[in-house]
């Protein structure tokens, strides 16, 4: 039997706010337990919850980026359950009302574009942390995270493939960054991914039984997961038994998903309005003010990088993935003419492999865009080559120096003088008559050998064009 | 409506409440005596009608978002019933 | 001295004639020795008090004194205490002591009043005659073999007794309005939105409104200002300015329409109450008002939508108490759901269990519709009823009660029973209306309470119209028998 994957996701993003949704306690990571949970947050008697506007904001621009509809009226409702790093015995989300509705994304699998739908975006609470570290026995209870904002970015059930899947991801992840509402930081879990997959003969119409795998927190697990779980399934049909409805947990170190619940008891949520809040209104002059701060998005961005700089495909796709990294790319292209290609070549080679090398971030990047023009800029106008740029750029990337000042105090500039050429070409030529003559005879490959030796007498820094033309032209008379 | 013994039991845990096996025909018959009295609203009809949630015809208040909640955690914990290294401690959690 | 307004008493504290301390020592006094009987007051906040009257008297010499400096008051333990505990009646909070103040308190205190301590009151504010509260029943000080009506049935139960000027109270279906009725004392709640609910611990949130309980309109007037007012804690405060209420008291009520909903004043009415609230109506007509008959179509069903509506809200509000960061936690629990189920069991007492348990049943998966969504329409229609009377009138009025207080114990075991006792006042916290209960005479030696209720933000006219009525009455000033003396 043919088996078709069909898979949907939800990704939480947190947003990126100084303040938690519903109070006003930090929402920064890694403070000490408890220390950034105030009343509100511990759910003491008598607080109540008082809604971030900018929370509201980025929910907006996540909903204008995907061309979603925006509720001009969306409702918070408790989701009831216990649990200890959910403080006041309910989470306050969305439900039948959310702000943000249909919408949906392009994604790029293997030069084929596909459209994935965007079911549905709502605000909700972040819950607490529970600690499994031995307390006596007993488990710790972290609320620093209780109340941080969070977007549920709910999927159409479109995607047929893991690579599908990721794709998807890549690309919410890159759009929440691109916007600015979430710093998809996924070690910290400010972005994370629940996927419901399924499967069903291929050609058949109603969908399959599906499991929710949790806890997926990096591109390749995802992958890995929904390999996994696929496999699961088809050998469960296969076997004549039932996939069940359940939520399972990827379990990395295994590389194999588990069920969750160990007794099977369904969940009743008990959905209704929160009493606490009232009704968001979006105002269409909010709305078009949001439009107006909405960046440049990565499709249209990776458009205009081929249009505008003449990249590739794959180069727009490399260099729009982060907009850092754009920014990055047009600030330094701006101060170079004419070096599209070499400016990206450099951004996509040597620079994010010392980024990648050192696990720094485009924006803490040691050489700036500024400094990295200044370098292309002079292998542009051959003061040096491409291969002193190198050294060049290892000099750059440890201290604060531009590269004409390294470049200058190396003594690295290139040999471009043909007088000062001619002359090592001819001493050259006069100390090693035979394989003069063994050109001459034709035997052309001798060329590398005074390519070579001339090289090593100026440790590179003769320019190749100029002394190849000196060469042929002295080498054949 | 009458609410029978299973389904005190059903809500009562939902609602993580220990009840007594002998407290649950009790508790059943006082619902099932409240759920009548609510059932009344059946007399009315109430297709079209907007629901009501809230007495005010008002829309939520966004507040600006500045942190101004420092650590109190001591404050916050001297009524916690066990605390540790500044964490809550309950009985062990099974993922 | 007890019986004096709180106009008599701030001239008193500005004449020199006593100081706060002297006051504040004088009702702690009171509360002392008149106060075991009824069981009104659980926390008494003495050494605290008599600090903060001392400062009031310091603000009374600097001639920086408001109408409230220096005036002793006590708040329903449902608003948070910075510092002295706050129990909600229940065992669950009974060694809680809130980091913050509620906003009301922080208003009165900002204005100088002087807390003696905390009333006792129904568990989570659940009830209807004070005997659900952990800390065992009030008494009514006019009789005490009833009860004084709840949930603030310590509240007004001390002021009826004169332990304090004033006291706060909560009124989520007529919690405020029915015990000042059965206590013989005015009682207001205002709109929903005016006065803060931050740090008032929430039963039934789109319902609960906290208010002020008094001798008379006049010193209510005086307390409701101070307590009302936007609060950026709450979502649901509104932010609007506080009309003058102490300005309007005093405006004619000539040509004023009073509206009598015939569908409380049916045969179901105790005729003796009836007869009272038609004298009382009789004299606001002597003021010259005008009387109409209204109808409000729907509000029989008010009882029966506030059950769903109250125990929803309520089921969710209540989650929180789950032993894990304060309140009540189970002796050795063996697992996290023993510390759940355990913690809340032993903690809660009956009626918030029954009243949490009907929240989650008729929230949970099938029911939602019809029972929760059929409420929130049925509350619209009320909301509508009240809206088409206004219309025609400036006021509504009726009884607060059907009957005078019952006897302590009578409907104990019935909650059905139990629940229809608020058959007047519940419809007001449904559409969110501010209402108010004045004394109006006796049956069997037992207060008897005026509802008046009024449109949206119309408190002063409610308290113009309360005052009034009580420059033509003396109702408002008897006091019970035993607590006449100094």
């Amino acid at each position: 039997m043919q088996w078709e994957t069909v898979i949907g996701l939800e990704i939480h993003a947190q947003l990126a706010t100084n303040s938690k949704i519903f109070s006003a306690a930090s929402t920064a990571y890694g403070a000490a337990p408890n220390t950034q949970a105030c009343a509100v947050d511990l759910g003491l008697p008598g607080t109540l919850p008082v809604l971030n506007e900018q929370a509201v904001r980025h929910a907006l621009m996540f909903g204008l980026a995907v061309g979603a509809d925006i509720a001009p009226y969306s409702v918070f409702a408790r989701k009831n359950y216990f649990y200890p790093d959910l403080p006041k015995g309910y989470q306050i989300s969305q439900f039948d009302l959310p702000i943000v509705g249909l919408g949906k994304l392009d994604i790029n699998v293997d030069g084929v574009t596909k459209t994935i739908g965007v079911t549905r975006a709502h605000l909700e609470e972040d819950a607490g942390k529970s600690l499994h570290e031995d307390y006596h026995g007993m488990t710790g209870v972290d609320l620093n995270r209780a109340g941080t904002p969070l977007l549920e970015i709910v999927s159409e059930p479109d995607m047929r493939s893991a690579a599908e899947a990721v794709a998807y991801v890549k690309m919410v992840h890159t759009l929440v960054q691109y916007l600015g509402i979430c710093d998809g930081n996924m070690q910290e879990g400010s972005f994370r991914c629940d996927v419901n997959v399924s499967i069903r003969p291929m050609g058949q119409e109603a969908y399959g039984t599906r499991a929710e795998i949790k806890n997926l927190n990096s591109f390749r697990f995802i992958e890995k997961a929904i390999a996994h779980e696929v496999e699961r399934q088809i050998d469960v049909i296969e076997s004549g038994q039932s996939v069940v409805q359940e939520t399972r947990l990827y379990d990395a170190d295994k590389d194999e998903t588990r069920s969750m619940r160990s007794k099977e008891e369904a969940n009743d949520y008990r959905y209704f309005p929160d009493p606490d809040l009232l009704p968001v209104e979006i105002s269409s002059a909010l709305l078009e003010q949001m439009r107006d701060k909405l960046p440049e998005l990565p499709a249209a961005k990776k458009q205009r990088f081929q249009q505008q700089y003449g990249l590739s495909d794959y180069d727009a796709e490399v260099l729009t993935a982060q907009r850092a990294l754009a920014d990055y790319y047009e600030d330094s292209v701006s101060r170079v003419a004419n070096e599209e290609k070499l400016v990206a070549n450099w951004v996509m080679g040597d620079l994010s492999a010392g980024l990648n090398r050192e696990g720094l971030d485009i924006t803490d990047c040691p050489v700036s865009a500024e400094r990295l023009a200044g370098l292309v800029l002079r292998i542009s106008d051959q003061t040096i080559s491409g291969k002193i740029a190198k050294r060049v750029f290892e000099l750059m990337w440890g201290s604060i120096d531009s590269a004409d000042t390294i470049i200058d105090r190396e003594g690295l500039k290139q040999i471009s003088d043909s007088g000062e050429l001619e002359k090592m070409i001819d001493q050259l030529m006069a100390d090693n008559m035979s394989q003069v003559e063994q050109f001459r005879e034709g035997k052309t490959k001798v060329m590398g050998f005074f390519v070579g030796q001339l090289m090593k007498q100026t440790q590179g820094k003769a320019n190749p064009q100029e002394l190849n033309k000196l060469l042929q032209a002295k080498l054949k008379k | 409506m009458s609410i029978r013994s299973e389904e005190v039991m059903k809500i009562a845990h939902l609602a993580r409440l220990g009840i007594k096996d002998e407290q649950l025909s009790g508790y059943a018959s006082e619902l099932s005596n409240i759920m009548q009295l609510v059932e009344q609203m059946n007399q009315v009809d109430t297709t079209e009608i907007e629901p009501m949630a809230h007495p005010l015809d008002q829309s939520q208040r966004l507040r600006l978002d500045v942190v101004t909640e420092n650590n109190q955690r001591e404050s916050l914990q001297k009524n916690a019933p066990n605390v540790e290294d500044g964490l809550f401690l309950v009985p062990r959690v099974i993922d | 001295m007890y019986n004096q307004s709180l106009k008599q008493l701030s001239t008193g504290l500005r004449n020199k004639a006593f100081s706060s301390v002297e006051l504040s020592h004088y009702f702690l006094q009171r509360i002392k020795r008149f106060d075991g009987d009824l069981n009104s007051v659980i926390t008494l906040n003495e050494e605290a008090a008599l600090q903060s009257a001392a400062q009031a008297d310091k603000s009374i010499s600097m001639g920086e004194a408001g109408l409230l400096t220096g005036i002793p008051l006590l708040h329903k333990d449902i608003f948070c205490t910075e510092g002295l505990r706050t129990s909600c009646g229940s065992k669950m909070l009974d060694n809680f002591i809130a980091p913050y103040n509620a906003t009301a308190v922080e208003k009165l205190a900002q204005a100088g009043a002087v807390m003696l301590g905390k009333t006792n009151m129904d568990e989570f504010a659940m009830g209807s005659s004070n005997e659900t509260s952990f800390y065992g029943g009030v008494k009514n000080p006019w009789n005490l073999q009833t009860v004084p009506g709840g949930s603030s049935g310590g509240s007004a139960a001390a002021v009826a007794a004169r332990l304090a000027p004033l006291a706060s109270g909560t009124d989520t279906g007529g919690s405020i309005r029915q015990p000042a009725a059965f206590c013989g004392i005015t009682g207001i709640k205002p709109t929903y939105g005016r006065v803060s609910r931050y740090g008032m611990i929430a039963f039934a949130s789109s319902l609960d409104q906290g208010g002020a309980m008094a001798k008379s309109a006049e010193d209510a007037a005086i307390m409701l200002q101070s307590m009302s007012g936007f609060d950026e804690k709450d979502s649901t405060s509104v932010d609007r300015p506080v009309d003058d209420l102490l300005a309007h008291l005093d405006r004619p009520i000539k040509g004023l329409t009073i509206g009598l909903p015939k569908e409380f004043f049916s045969d179901d009415l105790d005729a003796g109450i009836a007869e009272k609230i038609e004298q009382a109506i009789d004299a606001i007509k002597s003021a010259g008002a005008t009387i109409k008959e209204i109808s409000l179509p729907n509000i029989n069903l008010s009882v029966p939508a506030y059950y769903v509506v109250a125990p929803a809200e309520c089921s969710a509000n209540l989650s929180r108490f789950d032993g894990v960061r304060f309140g009540y936690r189970c002796e050795e629990p063996k697992d996290l759901e023993d510390l759940y189920k355990r913690s809340r069991g032993e903690g809660f007492g009956d009626e918030v269990k029954r009243r949490i348990m009907i929240g989650a049943y008729v929230l949970s998966a099938g029911y939602y519709d019809a029972y929760y969504k059929k409420a929130q329409q049925v509350r619209r229609l009320i909301q509508q009823d009240f809206a088409r009377a206004f219309k025609d009138v400036d006021i509504i009025a009726s009884a607060t009660a059907p009957s005078v207080a019952f006897a302590a114990g009578e409907k104990k075991d019935d909650p059905v029973s139990m629940y229809l006792s608020d058959i007047f006042t519940i419809g007001v916290n449904l559409a969110g209306l501010p209402g108010m209960s004045v004394p109006c005479g006796f049956v069997d030696d037992k207060p008897v309470g005026l509802q008046l209720i009024g449109n949206y933000f119309e408190e002063a006219r409610l308290l113009n119209v309360a005052h009034q009525y009580q420059q033509l009455t003396d109702w408002h000033l008897r006091v019970p028998a035993g607590y006449e003396q100094e």
